[in-house]
């Protein structure tokens, strides 16, 4: 893997008011690589991923993201990153290729393009029998799959993903992770957050946020054997006893 | 451009599918235009009176038939007593008491000065005001037919000279047609609220749904959002007009006698004001019910002070310096003018730029409050 950092965080910090949401963060992302953006609730995940995004403006530091600088290009970040919120995206009220061809056409994809693609990508998720069906009538594991689908339909450099597979069972859980094995594969860098420690073995490399602060940063495999733990869920634990002990 | 139709088409097919928003374009306009307009009239038909007439003679019985034939006056009872009169008055089974004592005749050709006593109930101020209009216009009927009959007048109603016959025309409105004054209004109630509610509730749906921030990470820009937002509304609301126009015609023969293209055109500078609101009101709220509270507010505001049901000529100096500031007050004037008066575009012109300039302030001052970073 080549080893371009196409994320640069340095020194981020977010306060709301005297609550400092994040804590001086600094890291970096590779191309092709996933990411993952582990805390417990309210460590600040959120926060950041809405920053990194261009939601939200930090309190201070620098964030550079596919090469462009988080206060002056927000307009060219936006063109090269994807977005997928634990809040849902999708409009409920429109079917699943009006859903498609609105997206898809806000960034400025042809029309021809999108209705081949769009017919490509419903076979690959299987649901070309429910193509004129409204979002609010396929169950959460689908909408979540689509809404995945969507947010890399104009094939972004980064795509971030904020708790994607909150609510749903282990097997679908398995099967969007498939998804996202697959965008990497196309070279699409993933960020993602989440508090299944299970998803995060599937990512090459996570950090791990307390209480606005990064604790750990590193290979699920270097983090078990420095933790001396079993799996990522004992190295979780032990981060955040350390630091209410602290 | 493209971005702009791409989201105006997502804001029709989001209205059209939902199953309250089409009740709310069609039937909602059809209910108030004929409830409201027959109800909120101002027009005094059948007062309830009630006739003493202790005299049974001639000229009490002229009179009381020149209340009978009146539009206006009901005669529910007649009766001899004053107290049970009273009673009925009271009781709210009569608005008013036509009292003629015995003698009236024999006094009105002897003396040539003769009374009768109206009372009336004035718990509402408005109504007992009118009922003695209408009242003593009967009355006066009846006094002038006596002159010409006798050569001389007999009852003194009014303290107006005799010499001098007061005539009345009334202009643009000929019949006083309270409906024609009235449909008009309730139109601006509908444009208004249709664009008002419509525009927050909608904006603000798309915050508690969390669709908003999928919008704001893609490269749609703030003016392009906001038009293929606001522009869905501009043309429901004008559809609106149109449709009311076409409903007041059809139930009520209102006369429109100005140029309809100029009423749309006004209407549309004037729409840019309302829709501004419903846009700013929609950045100081999270929630669709908070949205909802806050428009509400504002529209029983305009809707009070706009001179729909009070002349706003009659309101206070200072209430019609605060008019200045509400945009429905402008509507309403430009409305009747342009409708019963047939005003051209010179007569409209100082409130079209008012309302103009209105626009541009109250839509820059939304745009500005409305932020796709937070």
């Amino acid at each position: 893997m080549t080893r371009e950092p196409i994320i640069i965080v340095n020194n981020l910090v977010k306060k709301f008011g005297h609550f400092v949401a994040n804590d001086h963060l600094t890291f970096e992302v590779f191309r092709g690589e996933i990411f993952g953006f582990l805390g417990a609730n309210g460590a600040g995940k959120t926060t950041a991923i809405r920053i990194l995004c261009g939601l939200s403006f930090p309190t201070s530091g620098e964030v550079n993201i596919a090469g462009y600088d988080i206060y002056r290009q927000r307009d060219l970040i936006k063109k090269n990153i994807g977005y997928m919120s634990q809040k849902f995206s999708l409009y409920e009220d429109l079917t699943v290729k009006e859903n498609i061809h609105f997206y898809a056409g806000i960034y400025g994809i042809g029309i021809t393009e999108i209705k081949k693609r769009t017919q490509q990508l419903l076979e690959e998720l299987e649901l070309k029998n429910v193509e004129n069906k409204l979002i609010k009538e396929l169950p959460l594991g689908w909408r979540q799959k689509l809404a995945f689908s969507v947010a890399i339909f104009h094939n972004p450099r980064i795509v971030f993903l904020d708790e994607p597979t909150g609510g749903v069972d282990p097997v679908t859980r398995r099967r969007f992770w498939e998804l996202i094995y697959g965008a990497a594969e196309k070279g699409i860098t993933i960020f993602v957050t989440t508090h299944y420690m299970d998803e995060a073995e599937y990512c090459h490399r996570v950090s791990i946020m307390d209480q606005g602060r990064i604790e750990a940063l590193d290979k699920p495999d270097k983090l078990k054997t420095r933790y001396n733990a079993g799996n990522m869920d004992e190295v979780f634990l032990q981060i955040a006893r350390k630091t209410k002990i602290g | 451009m493209r971005t702009i139709l791409l989201i105006v088409q997502k804001e029709f097919r989001q209205i059209f599918r939902n199953k309250t928003m089409l009740p709310v374009i069609f039937i909602v306009p059809i209910v108030q235009l004929v409830l409201l307009v027959y109800a909120a009239t101002l027009d005094m038909k059948n007062i309830n009176l009630y006739i003493i007439d202790n005299d049974l003679s001639g000229a009490s019985r002229d009179l009381v038939s020149k209340f009978e034939s009146s539009p206006f006056f009901r005669i529910t009872e007649e009766g001899f007593s004053l107290k049970n009169a009273e009673s009925k008055l009271f009781s709210n089974d009569a608005d008013a008491i036509l009292n003629i004592q015995s003698g009236f005749e024999k006094r009105l050709y002897r003396e040539n000065n003769s009374e009768v006593l109206l009372i009336i109930d004035a718990v509402n101020s408005l109504k007992a005001g009118l009922s003695n209009v209408y009242g003593t216009s009967v009355i006066r009927d009846f006094n002038q037919e006596y002159i010409k009959d006798k050569g001389k007048s007999v009852l003194t109603v009014m303290k107006a000279p005799k010499s001098i016959e007061i005539t009345r025309q009334f202009w643009y409105n000929q019949e006083l047609n309270f409906k024609y004054y009235m449909a008009p209004g309730i139109l601006g109630i509908l444009v208004t609220m249709i664009g008002m509610f419509l525009t927050a509730i909608n904006i603000v749906r798309e915050k508690e749904m969390g669709t908003i921030e999928q919008i704001n990470v893609t490269p749609i820009v703030k003016y392009q959002f906001l038009i293929g937002k606001l522009l869905p509304f501009l043309i429901i609301a004008l559809f609106e007009l149109g449709f009311g126009l076409l409903l007041i015609k059809i139930l009520y023969g209102v006369p429109m006698l100005g140029s309809i293209p100029l009423l749309f055109a006004f209407v549309a500078s004037y729409l840019f004001v309302i829709i501004g609101f419903g846009l700013l009101l929609s950045t100081l709220a999270d929630t669709q019910q908070q949205v909802m509270f806050l428009t509400f507010f504002f529209m029983i505001v305009f809707i009070l002070m706009s001179g729909i049901f009070t002349p706003a000529e009659s309101m206070p100096v200072w209430a019609q310096k605060v008019n200045i500031l509400n945009p429905m007050a402008y509507f309403l004037r430009v409305v009747r003018l342009v409708l019963l008066k047939g005003s051209g575009i010179m007569a409209i012109a100082k409130d079209w730029i008012y309302i103009t300039v209105y626009g541009v302030i109250i839509l820059s001052l939304a745009i500005l409050r409305y932020r796709k970073v937070s």
